[in-house]
């Protein structure tokens, strides 16, 4: 491996000072710190337009900062070759692209690029075909993928970040366009799996009580561009906060130690 | 919490997975789907094959089918007969038929890359301006007498070093704006108008001798080719579409969007340039010795697309075995119908290739972009 070694003694991230702006007198995020020291399922809350996609995008190496630094278990992140990193990191966007025509098995093997020669190993097929059964669409498996449904393809999506088989997963709104069930399944798988493996996932979300139920630490962006507030989801979800951050009026109620939100539908 | 057993169930079944190296019913099934695409190929080999022997049996000195194939053969293993067959058949008529393969496999093959670059349908030599860029320095040399190179590849080296400008100014844009398809494809019609307009003006001043010789290589031909000009056509050919297979696994990723693609291990915005780089060389190594051929770039990697799926891998082999196959038969076909005269390879592509292409598109209901 080039470069520095990586240290998995070290935080899987660490984000310092971490700055990005299109120009420079207009910044979309700045002055953001924090480390996720332990493996576990966190949250990215925050009103639109605040930064959350832009501020995941810094940490993938996507878009470079203009100032500041992430780190992978103590690593440069703009030191990785994009092969390395891409086994370290896997990244679901929010909008998934055109596959042209392409069966939903062949989508999501594209994720394994990183561990793959050119040819497709029997392993590689049956890693797709799990990572399928594993967000419940295993029999679309050799459907067309442009024939699914918005919600279909969030999964396809999912499963291609799940068979990149990252230390830190990166998903932006993955459950915007799913049922109601599943927005609740994957959250749920999402959270067993960090807890099981020790794997990372960082999440943006707007569901505030899904966030709430399952994650081990929310980060509230707001105003624009910064961090309100980091936490455990008691910490953190406050009327206070809901309301400086979102500008919404809201009754926070206790559901079995977790704290629910209630809008009061008023603005 | 709400039902927390299933997804126990599936976090260890995605965590365990302890089959994944024994052979199953679902390997087997992902190898039936590669083997479809596979026998698509074989199948436009084969027919590519057949039709070269019709290419070379039409026309003035017809030998026969089968007899074509065994002149061949004998002068390839060195037991050539005494006679004319083995100097018509080999010297005159096989370099032609192997342009037409030349030609359908880089044509086609630069088609189907570019169009998966630029994640456009509509992206192929033409589209992307290094026709009319070879256009116009073929204009130049038979109209001006303006050329590059020597005597016997005046235009050819004209038509070549013109068709790669486009392309330069398609990297210069997007290394001066971010490299995103869109601005790659209206910067290369730009380039397309202001090489048309010259073109175009050129023709208005030259006499009418120049002037139908510019005609005749703007429809496109595969006559007047030899072996010294199959042999360059060979090289360029086989090292470009060698090169793109390489990468036709990256090629797969850039389909997901290029943040993606990042993310998965691809820089998407360089490879773009590589694949551009390697295309327009291919496509401008057929477009200056054959002229425009035009429709095949285009609806062979659409064809092969609707029958085996945009898997890079396998659609540029497809897209190339197809092309071959097409324009033989399109030159056979030309050379037929109003023997012995000829109409040119271009016109009949585009009266065969159209319809099959309408076709195809209405049968197949889904959406292939």
């Amino acid at each position: 491996m080039a470069g520095e070694e990586l240290d998995f003694r070290k935080p899987i991230l660490e984000v310092r000072d971490l700055a990005f702006g299109y120009n420079p007198e207009r910044t979309v995020i700045q002055d953001i710190s924090f480390t996720l020291d332990k493996p576990g399922f966190t949250c990215i809350v925050g009103p639109n337009g605040v930064g959350k996609s832009t501020l995941i995008k810094c940490i993938n190496g996507i878009i470079r900062p203009t100032r500041g630094e992430v780190k992978v278990y103590g690593r440069d992140v703009s030191t990785f070759k994009l092969k390395e990193l891409a086994k370290i990191v896997g990244y679901v966007p929010v909008m998934t692209g055109s596959y042209n025509v392409m069966t939903v098995l062949d989508a999501v093997m594209i994720g394994r690029y990183s561990r793959q020669k050119w040819r497709t190993r029997p392993e590689d097929i049956m890693v797709a075909h799990k990572a399928l059964e594993a967000m419940e669409i295993d029999d679309l498996a050799m459907r067309n993928f442009n024939e699914l449904s918005a919600g279909q393809h969030q999964k396809v999506s999912l499963s291609r970040g799940l068979v990149q088989e990252p230390k830190l997963l990166l998903l932006d709104e993955p459950t915007s366009n799913l049922d109601i069930r599943h927005q609740v399944y994957v959250s749920a798988f999402l959270k067993r799996l960090c807890d099981k493996t020790g794997m990372s996932v960082l999440m943006i979300s707007h569901d505030l009580n899904l966030a709430a139920k399952f994650a081990d630490r929310i980060i509230v962006m707001g105003p624009p561009g910064t961090i309100h507030s980091i936490g455990t989801p008691q910490e953190v979800f406050t009327e206070q906060t809901i309301r400086d951050v979102y500008n919404v009026r809201c009754k926070v109620i206790d559901d079995e130690g977790k704290p629910h939100i209630v809008l009061e539908y008023v603005i | 919490m709400a039902e927390p057993d299933p997804v126990n169930d599936a976090v260890d079944a995605w965590i365990t997975r302890e089959d994944v190296q024994s052979a199953s019913s679902e390997v087997d099934d992902y190898g039936k789907y590669i083997r479809r695409k596979w026998i698509f190929i074989i199948g436009c080999i084969v027919a590519a094959f057949l039709a070269s022997g019709y290419s070379l049996k039409v026309g003035a000195y017809d030998i026969g089918y089968a007899e074509t194939y065994q002149t061949i053969w004998e002068h390839i293993t060195g037991n050539i007969r005494p006679g004319n067959d083995d100097y018509v058949i080999w010297d005159l008529k096989l370099p032609r038929t192997i342009t037409a393969i030349l030609a359908g496999v880089g044509l086609a093959a630069a088609g189907a890359v570019m169009q998966s670059i630029l994640r456009n349908p509509l992206a192929d030599p033409y589209t992307t301006g290094i026709s009319s860029g070879a256009s116009f320095g073929a204009t130049i040399a038979i109209g001006l007498g303006l050329t590059i190179g020597s005597a016997g590849y005046a235009v050819i080296a004209n038509a070549f070093v013109f068709a790669l400008i486009p392309m330069g100014v398609i990297m210069l844009v997007s290394k001066m704006r971010n490299a995103s398809p869109g601005t790659m494809i209206m910067a290369g019609i730009a380039v397309m108008y202001v090489f048309n307009a010259m073109t175009t003006m050129i023709k208005l001043f030259v006499d009418p001798d120049k002037l139908s010789a510019i005609f005749e290589w703007s429809v496109g031909t595969l006559e007047g080719t030899n072996w010294d000009n199959v042999q360059i056509m060979f090289v360029v050919v086989l090292v470009g579409v060698i090169l793109l297979q390489l990468i036709a696994r990256m090629l797969n990723v850039i389909s997901t969007g290029d943040e993606s693609s990042r993310s998965i291990g691809v820089d998407a915005e360089k490879l773009r340039l590589i694949a551009l780089l390697i295309v327009s060389l291919l496509a401008a190594g057929v477009v200056s010795f054959t002229g425009l051929i035009g429709f095949v770039g285009l609806v062979c990697p659409h064809i092969a697309r609707l029958v085996i799926g945009s898997d890079n891998r396998y659609l540029i082999p497809a897209s190339a075995a197809f092309g071959a196959a097409l324009l033989l038969v399109a030159d056979g076909i030309g050379r037929w119908v109003i023997s012995p005269s000829t109409i040119q390879v271009g016109v009949i592509t585009a009266f065969i290739g159209a319809p099959l292409f309408l076709y195809l598109i209405i049968k197949n209901k889904k959406d292939e972009w």
